[in-house]
């Protein structure tokens, strides 16, 4: 029997023990990998019913809204042959009779289909003054007996004027930005550039520049009262600082309701706010506060300042005092040793604290409602109206696209400087 | 701000101007809230000061009203249905995100923080015209979907914040000694979040409780909520009622939000202690 060098006797055993070396590594990596993955598969499974729900309650409805700021096939399908008819019209003049005769045929049809109305309100959207013109076209061309339907159309004015078919041109393309244009007091001229509606019809810029600066003098306004407030909080003994921030927590966690109620009590023209101004002489006469600017503006400045005071003082407070004592006996002055050494570390929480009060001001609805007037009312309180009153969802639908876009640039700003992570709840 | 030992007449002069305007400032931020409670007791009709005689009759108009009862059942029920779901959902979303393995944290996160964002009167504007077309308008089911989508971000954030103390070993000691993860869930984890869990189920039923303007474009004439009974109120006739039920609802946000700030920040505390 011949010894066998155990090299040899090894060599093969050694080389499966390192495959087999191998092989339990890539299947413990693999078992790894398969259990992480469960893990996550699990961690979205959690997630996964909220996910859904918000989509379905939240996020559906929002885009929903927004695509009907840009989508509107109301005209398009109510007048399919006008829209194949205007297909090879230059878009200046009048369109020959094909259109006039598709035309009265569509309309026909939509009475025919009980949508003459809503093709009315559509095109009055855009072109004002449209709706009772349809309408009567409408009833004509039902009671025209034998009368040829070209002659009827032509027979109200309007269809001959220079803006009307332009207007229908245009309102056969499904996708518009006629409503986005509009919310921004803007409309395609007739050589396909983009102008300023004349004067008497521009609205919304007003609004929007209304908005802002309501938005700008409430930032302000919380600004000098929270700042001052967040200061002596954070520089407060333990037990006197709980009590202030307790006054501070006590609004705040009263609803924007309850305070406008508060407000609009305290407004009146007998109310609280005129007895203090009369007995401290600062006005002869009682105000008109309820439905003004000012009243508008005091009332969200109280709403507001915790909004605007809790992030300051949140700053404020991770600043040892002794930094302050350190500038003072380097020689600072003391407003010398506030401004370079104070100001620019609570800088954060003044940029977070106003912009958060900023952003918050530019959707308020509530408090406008109920204290502004008629002039006072802010883009909420319009897309509200559109869709309460006018039954106008394009323009509702523009108005808050545009509001949104700002609201979600300012946060993003927001949340660049600052971080998600900073937005707490107190 | 306190006075230094040696106070200078400079230093003086600027405390003493900084505490008048905070005191101010405190006025401004109290009084108005304060306001509507002594007017709620008023006997007479009006909102003047001095008050006619103290007597409990907006109270009993208030609680004791068919309008207002209806109002009150309808928030209680939109209220209790919206904490319900979003604080479940919330919870397990929370404890989903709290693993680093999630896939898509950072985008989720803006995600389920965006209805807090969004100005209210478009989220309202967007209910009303995606729930009218499925049926869902004029629902119960529709407005604590709607406010669902409100006070959930609540819910995650506070849980989430619990959870930041939570031991994860716990869990896998609990998953070694043979419990599933279901159990595990309820015997570890939940007693241990539980202040964060309760905290979050405050902010949603606040928030809920509060709401008014979803309620306004999804509510049909008899799911008007107290909020919605109070706003309608307040533009057609103003009447000391409005007080009182201001003062009702004042009272218990303000007691479910201390419940909530006191058992937040209890659960933050507890693992810090443990550290």
């Amino acid at each position: 029997m011949t010894a066998i060098p155990p090299s040899e006797l090894d060599r093969p055993a050694l080389a499966r023990g390192r495959s087999a070396a191998d092989a339990d590594l890539r299947s413990v990596s693999a078992a790894i990998r398969r259990a992480e993955f469960g893990d996550r598969l699990r961690s979205l499974a959690l997630a996964a019913p909220l996910l859904v729900l918000l989509a379905l309650s939240f996020g559906i409805p929002i885009v929903l809204l927004l695509s009907r700021a840009v989508y509107d096939p109301t005209i398009a399908n109510a007048l399919p042959q006008t829209s194949q008819a205007l297909s090879g019209w230059s878009g200046s003049g009048l369109p020959d009779d094909a259109a006039f005769l598709a035309l009265a045929a569509d309309l026909k049809d939509n009475q025919a289909k009980g949508t003459a109305y809503e093709l009315a309100k559509s095109l009055n959207a855009r072109l004002p003054g449209a709706r009772s013109q349809v309408l009567k076209t409408v009833r004509q061309l039902e009671g025209a007996g034998d009368r040829p339907p070209l002659e009827v159309v032509k027979s109200v004015p309007f269809w001959s004027q220079p803006g009307t078919w332009p207007a229908i041109a245009n309102g056969t393309h499904a996708v518009t930005s006629f409503y986005l244009l509009s919310a921004l007091d803007l409309r395609w001229n007739a050589d396909g550039s983009i102008e300023r509606v004349p004067p008497e019809q521009a609205i919304f810029l007003q609004v929007f520049m209304r908005t802002f600066f309501v938005a700008a003098a409430v930032t302000l306004a919380t600004l000098l009262l929270g700042f001052p407030l967040a200061y002596l909080i954070a520089s407060a003994p333990k037990g006197l600082a709980a009590i202030l921030i307790v006054a501070v927590l006590l609004p705040f966690w009263t609803s924007i309701l309850v305070r406008t109620a508060a407000w609009t009590v305290l407004l009146q023209k007998f109310g609280l706010v005129n007895d203090l101004l009369l007995w401290l002489g600062v006005v002869d006469d009682r105000l008109d506060l309820m439905y003004s600017r000012i009243g508008l503006i005091i009332a969200m400045t109280h709403i507001q300042l915790p909004f605007t005071l809790l992030p300051i003082y949140s700053v404020m407070r991770t600043i040892p005092p002794s930094q302050m004592k350190a500038a003072y006996s380097l020689g600072g002055r003391p407003f010398t040793a506030f401004r370079r050494i104070y100001l620019p570390q609570v800088f954060p929480g003044v940029m977070a604290g106003c912009l958060l009060t900023f952003i918050l001001c530019l959707g308020y609805y509530i408090t406008p409602a109920l204290i502004g007037g008629a002039s006072d009312q802010l883009i909420s309180n319009f897309i509200a109206n559109y869709v309460n009153v006018e039954l106008n969802w394009e323009m509702a639908a523009a108005l808050s696209f545009i509001l949104l876009v700002f609201t979600l640039a300012l946060f993003g700003i927001f949340a660049r400087i600052l971080g998600l992570d900073r937005l707490k709840l107190v | 701000m306190m006075l230094s030992p040696y106070p200078t007449t400079g230093e003086r002069i600027r405390i003493g101007l900084l505490w008048l305007w905070c005191g101010l400032v405190i006025l401004f931020l109290l009084v108005p809230i304060l306001i509507p409670v002594p007017l709620s007791f008023n006997s007479g009709s009006f909102f003047i000061f001095p008050l006619e005689g103290i007597s409990t009759r907006w109270y009993e108009v208030v609680l004791g009203t068919q309008r207002w009862q209806s109002a009150i059942g309808n928030s209680l029920l939109v209220a209790f249905g919206t904490t319900l779901i979003a604080t479940t959902l919330g919870t397990m979303t929370a404890i989903a995100l709290a693993d680093e393995k999630f896939p898509g944290r950072r985008i989720v996160m803006p995600l389920l923080l965006s209805p807090l964002i969004v100005p209210v009167v478009i989220t309202a504007v967007g209910s009303y015209l995606f729930y009218a077309r499925v049926g869902l308008a004029s629902t119960y089911a529709g407005i604590i979907l709607a406010h669902t989508a409100l006070a959930s971000p609540f819910v995650v954030v506070t849980v989430a914040a619990s959870l930041t103390g939570f031991d994860r070993n716990l869990m896998r000691a609990a998953a070694i000694s043979g419990a599933k993860p279901v159990r595990s869930f309820f015997t570890v984890m939940l007693p241990l979040i539980l202040p964060g869990v309760l905290s979050g189920a405050a902010f949603a039923f606040v928030t809920s409780f509060d709401e008014v303007v979803v309620v306004q474009f999804l509510a049909s004439a008899n799911q008007r909520t107290m909020p919605l009974e109070m706003f309608i109120g307040l533009r057609e006739k103003l009447s000391p009622a409005i007080t009182a039920a201001a003062t009702l609802m004042m009272g218990l946000s303000i007691v479910l939000l201390v419940v909530a700030n006191i058992l937040a920040r209890r659960g933050q505390k507890r693992p810090a202690k443990g550290a």
